[in-house]
């Protein structure tokens, strides 16, 4: 397990639970800042110990892939950076997450504000019974922006950052379930924009499609690393090395190697890491 | 594209809808518990009123009684007469006989007609069957009454010509189409419950379709049938219009399953109208209330242990 | 085919040819409950000719419209049918969203194995087991003779019975808590059908679970809760015993226009009509037109919820 340099931000400000996010202010990042960091992370589901010691550095503008065979943690893990594993009874988390500096278990009472920064896609689309139009504005009106010309004005540039706007700008009434797999979870990637986040989580977000969905998919995430940061689980490892840019390999709940995806795919450190890329397992 | 201004999320509003779905639900058990202990509360009397004891303790309710003084003793359900009388015997013998006729005319059909549907029927076959018997559990029970008092007990005179044309045959044919429904659904749900590849190594082996039944399938859907019957005869004790109107009403004693009936419900709903409130003949109505409830319980508990103990003892077997 | 195979000649033919036996083709089992579906069907048919050949007559404009003249020889049934619709109206707003908040709060913020769940969920099988006439006599015990009296004796001080006495709010409340268990279970199933995907996608956009409550899951309930609600009016408009002593009256040359009036109802009026008339062969063809109606409101509704039903399953299935 590799130990990375810390480079912390400390910021002048708190997530207040209650009130709205503030950007950082850009001019005072470093070019590869940290946007999260994870320390010694253990993760319980009851009395089963899912995930061991997980230390890890998220940066800023990049794609950060987690690979590794099913079933070893990956998925509870990125659900742990935006705290869905509080929807599920019977969990318990140990350890230090921190978004821009500032520890979202302990320091941040309320989840959901959480959401609003740190987004995630699911493995197999997952539209709201509603209209195109009416899932992408969701995210903006639960969160209390109702002015319809505001509303418009975000839902069809989330269509465009998600190249889906050509496909659906002329049914925008009709309902989500009428677009085909690939589109739908384009359209997932739109609503999740939409409420503006800073880090995007995918979980397996091309796994249930068919090849030219999945190009689709992963030339969005090219463009999307510019604005945003992306933590992305996949078991697909030519994707991995396609998109990636730093990749973390997990095995049975335990991060073995972490590093540049270039290093990872053709010099890897540890031999684990080196028998799954070539296939040895898994 | 500029940073929206996300309304803050208030706790207060969290919190009182949680609060108010809470207490909902809390309302909805509180609600029963208050049914249990209020009807409980007004046959109490029985037990610790002196002047109620009188005419109806426990023991004058269930032994035999010597209400005069140069005739014998015996149980007898008269409570607007002189000298009032509380024996719930009658009552009770009229309510087995009740129920006895409606489970013996009920279950096998409703078994029967679940077989076919779930090993004989064709898919069309089912799709006509079933909404058949959702008509039939549709039936409100005073209309099933309204059809025994009128035509069943007719049709009954003419083949077999009965003392009394409204009794505990034309009463529990009438129940038993009530329990039909409940019977067969559950019985049927529980043998489609089982799984295909039991049927199927039955079949490989040369069985036809009624040896898969009776070997495989009818074995391990036991205790889901045994449920349904518990329940349907829950039921056949706990129901009111169809008896109140089709047996005859009469708190008698005997053997015959020809002569008419009074049970326990129809015996509240029959006489709680004009019972005074307070009065000895109230409580007692209470108390008959008690037992009914405390009987329908015991009789639901128990099919749902039923349900689980069969349920183990067969996956014991089977793995 | 199966005499060749049963022939065959091997050194063991004796110890084939009798465990593959083509007498044993199961045709009589298949006969056997054949019949019973034959049985059913057959009195279930009987039923409904006999209510149609012999209502249909009586059913016209003025029958629906009309109030009953002629101590119910002539007119109509227009106040019965218009009390049962305002029982059911009633009774309606009573237990929808009662138990639609019941079954959110077990679904949504409950775990399956914590004690309240587990209790509550008790509460509401052994409610739902209860016998129709013990709803009747907690109606009167509590509703009437509890809180009515209390009321009067508070405001009005106890001179005369202004809400301890029969009323349609005590019948509708009754029926209500009758029917609770039916909606809390229509409810929980769709609440059950939600795909979990659909609720995290609503939380990962940063909605509140009182948010995700309000615009995704009960939305998506709605046609599973409208089935439940459908089904509770049915069983309203059905049941006689709970309101027997709560609010249903014979005869009542007006229309319930307060909450504390008592009210005419179809099925009440069945019921006496039967049982208590005069002249029975004069009162008939109201009395059969009375069932006719009643029947039909009733398999309306169960078609309609079964309709609602089905549809629900199809859309799942495609979504």
């Amino acid at each position: 397990m590799l130990k990375q340099s810390e480079k912390e931000m400390m910021v002048s400000h708190s997530i207040d639970s209650m009130g709205e996010s503030v950007k950082l202010d850009s001019l005072s990042q470093q070019s590869s800042s940290l946007k999260m960091t994870i320390r010694n992370l253990n993760f319980y589901y009851g009395k089963n110990q899912v995930l061991f010691d997980i230390s890890l550095d998220v940066k800023e503008n990049k794609v950060t892939a987690l690979i590794g065979p099913s079933g070893c943690g990956k998925s509870t893990f990125l659900r742990t950076l935006n705290r869905m594993n509080d929807t599920i009874p019977d969990t318990r988390m140990e350890g230090k997450i921190k978004l821009d500096g500032v520890d979202i278990y302990k320091k941040v009472k309320n989840a959901s504000m959480l959401r609003t920064r740190v987004g995630m896609i699911f493995q197999k689309s997952n539209p709201f019974p509603k209209s195109i139009f009416d899932n992408v504005a969701y995210g903006l009106r639960v969160n209390g922006v109702n002015k319809k010309h505001i509303v418009a004005e975000a839902v069809e540039e989330t269509l465009k950052r998600a190249y889906l706007w050509e496909e659906v700008k002329d049914k925008l009434n009709k309902s989500a379930y009428t677009l085909s797999g690939g589109q739908q979870q384009r359209l997932c990637i739109a609503r999740a924009l939409v409420v503006q986040p800073e880090v995007v989580l995918m979980d397996e977000p091309a796994s249930a499609l068919d090849p030219t969905s999945t190009i689709k998919i992963e030339d969005l995430i090219g463009e999307l690393k510019k604005n945003y940061t992306i933590v992305i689980v996949t078991h697909n490892m030519q994707q991995a090395a396609r998109i990636s840019d730093t990749t973390a390999f997990f095995y049975e709940g335990k991060l073995i190697e972490v590093g540049k995806t270039k290093k990872i795919f053709t010099k890897p450190d540890k031999k684990k890491t080196e028998d799954y890329i070539t296939g040895r397992f898994g | 594209m500029e940073k929206y201004h996300f309304k803050p999320k208030s706790k207060i509003k969290e919190f009182i809808g949680r609060k108010f779905i809470a207490i909902n639900a809390y309302a909805s058990l509180l609600a029963i518990i208050l049914i249990f202990i209020f009807i409980f509360k007004e046959s109490i009397p029985i037990f610790t009123d002196a002047d109620v004891k009188e005419e109806a303790s426990v023991g004058k309710m269930v032994l035999k009684q010597h209400y005069y003084p140069d005739r014998p003793a015996k149980w007898s359900w008269q409570p607007n007469s002189e000298v009032p009388k509380f024996s719930l015997l009658p009552l009770f013998i009229g309510s087995i006989k009740a129920a006895i006729i409606a489970m013996l005319f009920a279950v096998p059909l409703a078994l029967g007609a679940a077989i076919y549907v779930s090993e004989f029927a064709s898919q069309r076959m089912r799709e006509i069957i079933k909404p058949i018997i959702e008509i039939l559990s549709g039936i409100p029970s005073v209309v099933l009454g309204f059809f025994a008092l009128i035509v069943l007990a007719t049709i009954l005179q003419k083949i077999f010509g009965f003392t009394s044309r409204l009794n505990a045959i034309n009463a529990g044919i009438a129940l038993g189409l009530a329990v039909i429904p409940i019977v067969f659904t559950i019985a049927e749900d529980a043998m489609r419950a089982v799984p295909r590849s039991l049927r199927d190594a039955s079949l490989a082996l040369g069985a036809n379709p009624w040896q898969v039944s009776s070997t495989v399938v009818l074995p391990a859907a036991f205790p889901g049938i045994a449920a349904g019957i518990i329940l349907g005869f829950g039921r056949a004790v706990g129901e009111t219009m169809i008896v109140l109107m089709a047996s005859g009403n009469a708190a008698i004693i005997s053997a015959s399953f020809t002569d008419s009936i009074r049970t326990f419900a129809a015996t509240i709903a029959a006489e709680m109208g004009e019972v005074v409130f307070g009065s000895t003949h109230y409580n007692v109505l209470f108390f008959i209330g008690t037992l009914l409830f405390v009987l329908t319980f015991l009789i639901n508990l128990g099919g749902d242990l039923v349900l689980v103990k069969l349920k183990e003892k067969l996956q014991g077997k089977l793995s | 085919m199966r005499d060749t195979i049963d022939k065959l000649t091997t050194p063991h033919s004796d110890i084939v040819n009798t465990v593959v036996n083509p007498k044993s083709t199961g045709k009589i089992p298949k006969g056997l409950t054949l019949l019973s579906v034959l049985i059913i069907a057959g009195m279930l048919a009987l039923i409904l000719s006999n209510v149609i050949y012999h209502g249909l007559g009586a059913i016209s404009w003025d029958f629906l419209t009309l109030p009953p003249q002629n101590g119910m020889e002539g007119g109509g049934i227009f106040p019965a049918i218009f009390g049962t619709a305002a029982l059911v109206i009633l009774m309606t707003i009573a237990v929808v969203p009662i138990g639609v908040l019941t079954a959110i709060y077990l679904q949504e913020y409950t775990r399956p194995t914590s004690l309240v769940t587990r209790v509550i969920r008790m509460a509401i099988n052994n409610l739902a087991g209860v016998p129709s006439i013990v709803f009747g006599l907690f109606g009167l015990g509590f509703f009437v003779g509890f809180i009515g009296h209390g009321i009067d004796k508070i405001f009005y001080s106890g001179t005369r019975p202004v809400w301890g006495q029969p009323a349609i709010i005590w019948a509708a409340l009754t029926m209500a808590l009758l029917t609770l268990p039916v909606v809390i279970v229509s409810t929980e199933e769709a609440l059950k059908a939600i795909p979990r995907e659909i609720k995290e996608a609503s939380y990962a956009l940063g909605a509140t679970k009182l948010q995700t409550i309000m615009k995704i899951i009960v939305p998506q309930a709605l046609p599973g809760i409208l089935t439940g609600a459908i089904l509770a009016v049915n069983r309203g408009a059905g049941e006689v015993a709970p309101i027997m002593f709560t609010g249903a009256a014979y005869y009542l040359p007006y229309l319930p226009t307060k909450l504390n009036d008592q009210f005419m109802e179809m099925g009440y009026h069945i019921y006496v009509m039967a049982t208590q008339s005069p002249n029975i062969e004069a009162t008939k063809p109201i009395l059969y037109g009375t069932v006719l109606v009643l029947l039909t409101l009733t398999l309306l509704l169960n078609f309609v919820a079964i309709y609602i039903r089905s549809n629900i399953r199809r859309r799942r299935i495609h979504a």
